[in-house]
């Protein structure tokens, strides 16, 4: 039988780094930058908290870690190395109009070959056997759950077993939808991602949107690779673990047609399939569960084809997404 | 109510003059717009109008003058400097963002304090609609809209923004007459309510019915001014084309002049319906050149592209006399073939619209390349003959004295005038039996002008039948041997370029009754 009180929880842990890279990704397209180094972004982030967390477990013994440091230090880490790659894409397209396409991509090499590179360092440094830091100590206070979830039987597994960046991911695109919805900010970032030049005219600075735009969502993005080390991940950091789990964020912006809100559900969906595999029965037989582990990148491809047969003028993309902003071509 | 106290100026602009490169679009204007009144201003394609206008709403800064507002002296360097004094343009494109409702819009960019409360900035806006008698339903997104309610949008967002001054940039180009109407009924309103107004336009007609007064320039200068009741559409006419300039276009008479491309009762509707060509019917003679004249968006565009068959033609027949054809050969018709095969046939079109290089060359390629465009298939099986289109852009960049270091510079980056030299100077090579320009002189400056003048009638004389869509009057008069006038799609004169005077012609394009010649 389908055990859907434990696969569930495992569906939601997958799908909040993708819900981050989602959220993340939507507010840096709404301003009409395509950031394509998403996935170096949350790579990036995550090795940053794990360069703050590495250092601060060495420097203190487990016992008297301070739990408010234990989390602090890699969260700012994190935030300060996605908050530098977003700025990096920003100067590049935004101020030096360089090809937001090109620039993404290759961000996102940039930032995998940054992540490795120090994860391998740090690697050397603990000496180990394998190839992997483990954290634990500093992943327990990330993945600490509400302590009386455990009482509640499957409510409680379902809604409450989860580390706080889970309920944050959820936190940040409620309020982001909200933001972009209802605020000026939020028509006003939107008309940036429209009509620039409409924007510029009606007195609306239009590179401080996007260098806002860009850099926020980014440092949202990288608190995906933080929460999939530090919670997912249990503490572990082996290089290239994180895997194809950016592309799929940037998948999902357009399957939820560029609302964070709905990005929710289907990043739990997304983190669903994405484990399906394991719960299906398929014997022994490994090439039939690799058939299986497929599914989400199958379900990707049918989704864009659906989504591209869309006609409603709303759930287009950003009409400027893509293209630099120059005042004076008119 | 001291009668002795001076009218007060909205705007007062003084020795205000605009350069871009070379070309003076605006030399020593002095302008003045009145408190309440409505200001028609009249003037030819490229008269300089809305470079003028553009210097109020802030998008170009002037080179030298100074601008007053309300008698204060005045820098407007961005177009919020212009809202900040009152001063709102409605400019021919719309400024709105497509998936946004009408209010979105129009409040866009507003820092109010708080948070943003749509209810309250709808109030304001009904309020503005119910004063100045606006039709329009806020909810609606702008794409969703008519050209009328985008526009109308525009005005009422201008309005919210608290504009004592409000300038139109040919606001009634998109309309129909009864939306046109209703504009006018507003623009009224909105005078009676002690707004100022400016409104751009080439229609006499709609200068006569609703502006207090005419001010007219003419290639950048401002030629004055006069009181609408006093003015008719033959006196404004006069004012807008002025008299005749010599320049000295050599013009030799037309040797061997025979039918070349007969146009029968030709009629196009674009994709919205709406016809652009109205039974249109002419003859380009070989070793002749045909000007056709007519305020922008006559149908000359239409036209051209229905000859070389980039146009879905409803109605008519174009009709090819081959030169390389035996003398009793029936003419071909060229209506239903598609634009290789009349390309093949000789019909050659040098289009030059707005953006040179939007149509005809490839701005990142260089001279051989583009030459390429043409000559592509005339390589053998894969690959390309590179040999002669590199001699055909030596050719071009030795005769033509185009300025670029090399026949690969990318042509994006040559000066206006030279891009358009390299494609005139393509559409020539071809040999061409008929050979259509459109603008082919536009933003050029006197010398280069003349360059491609005299290539033109070269080809005259070489027996080419040579179509010529020009702005300039003086230039139509002095360069083509016939000028065809095209009014609304329709054909309203063809006269003779040596006997016609510039009154006729300018009369025919705004439709005012003159002696008309058929030949």
């Amino acid at each position: 039988m389908f055990d859907l009180v434990s696969f569930i929880p495992r569906a939601v842990m997958q799908g909040i780094p993708l819900l981050y890279g989602s959220t993340g990704e939507i507010l840096t397209e709404k301003s009409g930058n395509l950031n394509l180094g998403i996935p170096g972004v949350m790579y990036v982030g995550g090795i940053c908290g794990v360069i703050g967390a590495f250092f601060y477990e060495q420097a203190v013994p487990p016992e008297s870690m301070n739990a408010v440091l234990a989390i602090g230090i890699p969260m700012l880490c994190s935030l300060a190395g996605s908050l530098l790659m977003g700025l990096l894409y920003s100067v590049l397209t935004i101020t030096l109009r360089a090809n937001q396409n090109v620039t993404g991509l290759a961000l996102t090499t940039f930032g995998v070959g940054i992540g490795n590179f120090f994860g391998g360092s740090l690697i050397k440094l603990t000496g180990s056997e394998v190839p992997s830091i483990a954290l634990s100590a500093t992943s327990a206070y990330f993945s600490k759950g509400l302590p009386f979830a455990a009482d509640l039987g499957w409510f409680g597994q379902v809604f409450l077993s989860y580390g706080f960046l889970a309920y944050l991911a959820i936190l940040i695109a409620i309020v982001s939808s909200y933001v972009l919805k209802r605020t000026r900010v939020g028509l006003h970032l939107r008309a940036v991602g429209e009509s620039p030049a409409t924007a510029d005219a009606a007195g609306i600075n239009v590179t401080r949107y996007k260098y806002m735009a860009t850099c926020i969502g980014s440092m949202v993005a990288g608190l995906g690779g933080l929460y999939y080390v530090m919670d997912y991940a249990c503490g572990v950091w082996s290089n290239n673990a994180f895997g194809d789990r950016g592309w799929l964020a940037i998948a999902l912006v357009i399957f939820t047609i560029w609302r964070p809100n709905i990005s929710i559900l289907a990043s739990i969906l997304f983190g669903g399939f994405y484990i399906l595999y394991l719960y299906i029965p398929s014997g022994l037989n490994l090439s039939v569960k690799e058939l299986y582990k497929m599914i989400p990148y199958v379900v990707t491809l049918v989704v864009l084809i659906i989504v591209s047969m869309r006609k409603k003028r709303e759930d287009q993309p950003p009409a400027n997404l893509g293209l630099p902003y120059f005042r004076e071509e008119r | 109510m001291n009668a002795l106290e001076p009218v007060k100026t909205a705007i007062r602009m003084e020795h205000i003059t605009k350069r871009f490169g070379s070309v003076v679009a605006n030399h020593d204007i002095n302008f003045v717009l009145k408190k309440g009144e409505i200001l028609s201003l009249l003037g030819e394609n490229g008269s300089g109008k809305t470079t003028l206008m553009n210097m109020l709403s802030g998008i170009y800064y002037a080179d030298e003058g100074q601008i007053y507002v309300n008698d204060q002296p005045v820098a407007i360097t961005s177009p919020k400097d212009a809202y900040d004094l009152g001063i709102g343009m409605i400019h021919q494109h719309f400024k709105l963002v497509d998936v946004f409702t009408a209010v979105e819009n129009i409040v866009l960019g507003l820092k109010d304090e708080g948070r943003l409360d749509l209810k309250k900035a709808r109030q304001r806006i009904v309020e503005i609609c119910e004063r100045y008698g606006f039709e329009i339903d806020l909810d609606r997104k702008i794409y969703e809209m008519s050209v009328s309610q985008k526009q109308t949008v525009e005005i009422v967002k201008v309005l919210y923004r608290g504009a004592e001054i409000l300038i139109l940039d040919e606001p009634t180009a998109v309309l129909t007459p009864q939306e046109t109407d209703k504009l006018f009924a507003v623009m009224r309103n909105m005078k009676a309510d002690g707004k100022s107004l400016i409104i751009i336009t080439h229609k006499l007609h709609e200068v006569l019915e609703v502006s207090d007064r005419v001010a007219v320039l003419r290639k950048g200068e401002y030629i004055g001014d006069v009181q609408t009741k006093d003015a008719s559409q033959q006196s404004l006419t006069d004012m807008m084309v002025g008299h005749a300039v010599a320049l000295n276009i050599a013009r030799p008479t037309p040797v061997n002049v025979a039918p070349r491309l007969v146009v029968e009762h030709l009629t196009v509707y674009d994709d919205l319906g709406v016809k652009r060509l109205n039974d249109v019917s002419f003859t380009a003679n070989a070793g002749e050149i045909l000007g056709i004249a007519g305020i922008a968006g006559s149908g000359q565009r239409e036209l051209l592209e229905a000859i070389s068959g980039l146009y879905p033609i409803s109605e008519g027949s174009i009709r090819f006399h081959d030169p390389k054809a035996s003398e009793n050969a029936p003419p071909k018709e060229l209506v239903g073939m598609d634009p290789m095969a009349i390309r093949k046939c000789g019909v050659s079109m040098a289009f030059v619209p707005e953006d040179r290089l939007g149509m005809g060359l490839v701005g990142s390629m260089g001279m051989t390349g583009n030459m390429m465009l043409r000559s592509w298939r005339k390589g053998k099986g894969a690959f390309l003959n590179r040999k002669a289109p590199e001699e055909l852009a030596n050719r071009i960049w030795k005769e033509l004295d185009v300025v670029t270091p090399s026949t690969s510079f990318p042509v994006r980056r040559m000066s206006g005038g030279n891009v358009q030299k390299v494609l005139v100077g393509r559409e020539i090579a071809q040999d061409p039996a008929v050979l259509m320009t459109a603008y082919a002189v536009r933003g050029l400056d006197i010398n280069t002008s003349y360059t491609i003048y005299n290539l033109l009638t070269e080809e005259k004389m070489k027996g080419v039948a040579v179509v010529y869509v020009g702005e300039d009057l003086d230039v139509l008069l002095e360069l083509c041997d016939r000028i065809l006038v095209l009014c609304g799609g329709q054909v309203s004169g063809i006269v003779d370029g040596r006997t016609a005077d510039k009154r006729q012609v300018g009369a025919l394009m705004t439709r005012v009754e003159g002696d008309s010649r058929h030949e």
